[in-house]
């Protein structure tokens, strides 16, 4: 079995705490004994980062910190009412990935579509639909977004353009891809973004679907939001190449970049422009954001066995949230956050109060909407 | 009325449902540049250009589940399978996103997708390409199963199936692309979810659909009714999702006696399922336990005498339905 040490990287990049700059790194000695380090670093001069965060005016930023601190107690919340059984089944958190979601959906218009994969409360909630509409979902009631029938891995609401959470791995990829035919093949002005976790790079569907956006010239966006681990298996013990921008461009002609996905800004800055490119041209873009999830994979997994505290304390340094208000430090003063902080927990607990006292799906929901139109059937079996 | 091949009507039902509405567009491999793996795409290349008529890599789950996204947006996707034996790579596609996206949304999304190509046997194909799996979607909750026997089915159920809200699996057969048969001039369309009595009679009901209707039970019945004076009811069920029971159920309380007859192996089938229902819904009606003839249950041999062997066969059905009647 391989050893694993621990190595240091050195850290001043351009970006003082970077999502990796000067972070302890696991090593791995691969069965040829070769190490190999899995090297998350903006200031590795190999890696083609530094599309420089934008500067958006005021109004803006404080509505991408509201909806970054919106997910956040959102989901602090989510994890409350899992622990009363107010929720129940499977339910994976976003925190600490709030960046990721945020800054890029911040970069899209509203004809443009989002396709999630289970991990989808935040981007729900950012993409248009509302506090109680997800948290009614939770809770399984009828108010939810999905009727109460999606659940914590399925939040749709089609003129929002969120386009829903998936629960297999890769399995919305194609989807996506074909929305994105839509708009090439009606010369619509719409782009798709269409995220994945890190694991997702190793399942067929995804290089299928590469090729063929690449191929017919789609304008889609594929997001990996790189939070390190695919559960509980590190990148690098997954993935043969594991720096995985680098594995579009060579083999599907997709331009691949990475970003630092704990800065809204810098999300936003390469986002935009592959919108623009999308958009434009007519071109796919492949973006690695480098973030990290602080809870474990679902309610189930307290991830201990597969990381350390410090490594969590790492990340949790370098939060989006603080990162966000320490750039701006005059427009978020302590006393402004804390105004923006009530608010938005006050709209959770709206959010929680409607989706308790809200009513769960009749039992004649059963049997809607497994057909549009199906004669008569499904009914209820004689 | 104009007698032409099975893959013509269906070339003819593509070309009209592509020339009503734009947003129909005919996706898989070797549709376009090679007219498809059977021809059935004939033409459609010159008539429509290569915005509608795209040749996919051979990349299954991709296009087919390419397809599915366009279809929830609002096209009208028909994706060809070269075989179904290559949709089991789509399986995930067809069973998470094809079959769920309507009733996990809670009816905000639908999926108007036809998935065609040739199930069954194709004549020493051996056991990877020469497999009915229709059971694998027909079991599914959100899917349509259309299995067309004929020319003049073939065309009226493929314009229908396109023109359809949910998700379709349009089963051809690729012996029966030759096959001609009667086809009406001018539009028409055949309603997804209705069998049909093929031929009247009065003793036995048998029950099938696709190939074997015109490959083991017509020459059977033709048999048994001047060998035997066994008067035969054919039921083609057509559609196998979902099933027009009323149809089969009205048959046997006719005739009393039914013999389902299916391509497919015997195990938690088509068949076994229909059987099931007939004798809950039709049990005071029969006078013998229900007879069932299928693919033997071994893979697919290549060896020409073995691939008969393990073949249903107008032999088979004569049998079967002697036993039904205790005429053996």
């Amino acid at each position: 079995m391989a050893s694993k040490t621990q190595s240091k990287k050195s850290s001043g990049g351009k970006t003082p705490k970077s999502a990796a700059g000067g972070h302890e790194i696991k090593t791995h000695a691969t069965a040829h004994g070769k190490a190999r380090a899995a090297q998350y670093t903006s200031d590795d001069e190999s890696v083609p980062i530094g599309r420089p965060p934008v500067r958006l005016e005021e109004e803006r930023l404080i509505e991408i910190h509201r909806q970054m601190l919106l997910c956040r107690r959102f989901e602090e919340r989510t994890a409350q009412m899992y622990q009363m059984r107010k929720i129940q089944g499977f339910c994976h958190l976003y925190i600490g990935q709030e960046a990721v979601a945020v800054g890029s959906v911040a970069a899209l218009e509203k004809q443009d579509y989002i396709f999630q994969t289970y991990r989808d409360h935040a981007h729900a909630l950012i993409r248009g639909i509302s506090a109680r509409e997800v948290m009614a979902e939770l809770f399984g009631k009828k108010t939810g977004c999905s009727g109460g029938k999606g659940g914590s891995m399925h939040m749709y609401k089609a003129e929002t353009g969120m386009m829903g959470g998936n629960g297999i791995v890769g399995g919305h990829v194609p989807l996506a891809t074909g929305v994105a035919f839509k708009s090439a093949y009606n010369d619509l002005p719409e782009v798709t973004i269409c995220y994945m976790g890190e694991a997702a790079v190793n399942q067929g569907v995804f290089h299928e679907c590469l090729n063929m956006a690449s191929l017919w010239n789609l304008p889609i966006i594929y997001i990996v939001e790189n939070n390190l681990y695919g559960m509980g298996t590190a990148v690098h013990r997954a993935s043969a190449e594991d720096q995985l921008y680098k594995r579009t461009e060579g083999a599907y002609r997709i331009p691949g970049v990475r970003c630092d996905g704990m800065d809204v800004l810098e999300v936003y800055a390469e986002v935009k422009a592959a919108a623009d490119r999308a958009r434009n041209d007519r071109r796919p873009t492949f973006i690695e954001a480098i973030t990290y999830r602080y809870r474990g994979h679902s309610m189930s997994d307290p991830a201990t066995s597969y990381r350390n505290k410090a490594e969590v304390q790492h990340w949790q340094e370098r939060d989006p949230i603080a990162r966000l208000q320490a750039q701006y430090p005059k427009l978020f003063t302590e006393e402004m956050v804390k105004a923006a902080d009530e608010k938005i927990k006050e709209e959770v607990q709206d959010a929680i109060k409607f989706a308790d006292e809200s009513d769960f799906p009749g039992p004649e929901a059963l049997y809607t909407n497994v057909y549009v139109d199906c004669q008569g059937y499904p009914k209820k079996q004689d | 009325m104009a007698e032409i091949t099975y893959r013509d009507a269906l070339n003819q039902a593509l070309a009209e449902e592509m020339e009503r509405d734009d947003q129909v567009f005919l996706m898989g491999e070797e549709v376009a540049l090679y007219s498809g793996a059977y021809k059935v795409s004939q033409g459609l290349l010159q008539k429509f250009g290569e915005k509608r008529v795209i040749d996919a890599p051979i990349t299954e789950a991709g296009f087919v589940g390419l397809g599915i996204g366009a279809a929830h947006v609002g096209m009208k996707p028909v994706i060809e399978v070269m075989t179904y034996n290559f949709a089991i790579l789509a399986l995930d596609q067809i069973i998470n996103n094809a079959a769920k996206l309507r009733y996990m949304s809670d009816g905000q999304y639908s999926v108007p997708m036809v998935l065609r190509g040739p199930g069954g046997a194709g004549g020493s194909l051996g056991a990877q390409h020469s497999q009915a799996l229709e059971q694998q979607f027909v079991h599914i909750p959100g899917l349509k199963v259309v299995m067309p026997a004929t020319p003049h089915d073939a065309k009226g159920l493929l314009k229908a199936a396109i023109r359809d809200p949910d998700p379709v699996m349009f089963i051809e057969s690729e012996k029966l692309y030759n096959v001609k048969g009667e086809v009406p001039e001018g539009e028409y369309l055949l309603p997804i979810g209705r069998a049909e009595v093929k031929k009247e009679g009065s003793d036995v009901t048998i029950i099938t659909w696709s190939r074997m209707l015109t490959a083991a039970v017509l020459p059977a019945v033709e048999r048994l009714e001047a060998e035997e004076g066994i008067s035969c009811e054919v039921v083609d069920a057509m559609t196998l999702r979902p099933l027009d029971y009323d149809t089969l159920v009205n048959s046997i309380r006719k005739t009393n006696r039914c013999v389902i007859v299916e391509e497919a192996w015997p195990q938690a089938s088509v068949g076994s399922w229909i059987s099931h229902e007939m004798q809950k819904r039709a049990f005071d009606y029969l006078d013998a336990p229900i007879g069932h003839v299928h693919q033997e249950d071994v893979p697919m041999p290549y060896a020409f005498n073995l691939e008969e062997a393990a073949l249903p066969s107008p032999a088979k059905v004569v049998e079967a339905v002697k036993k039904v009647c205790y005429a053996d």
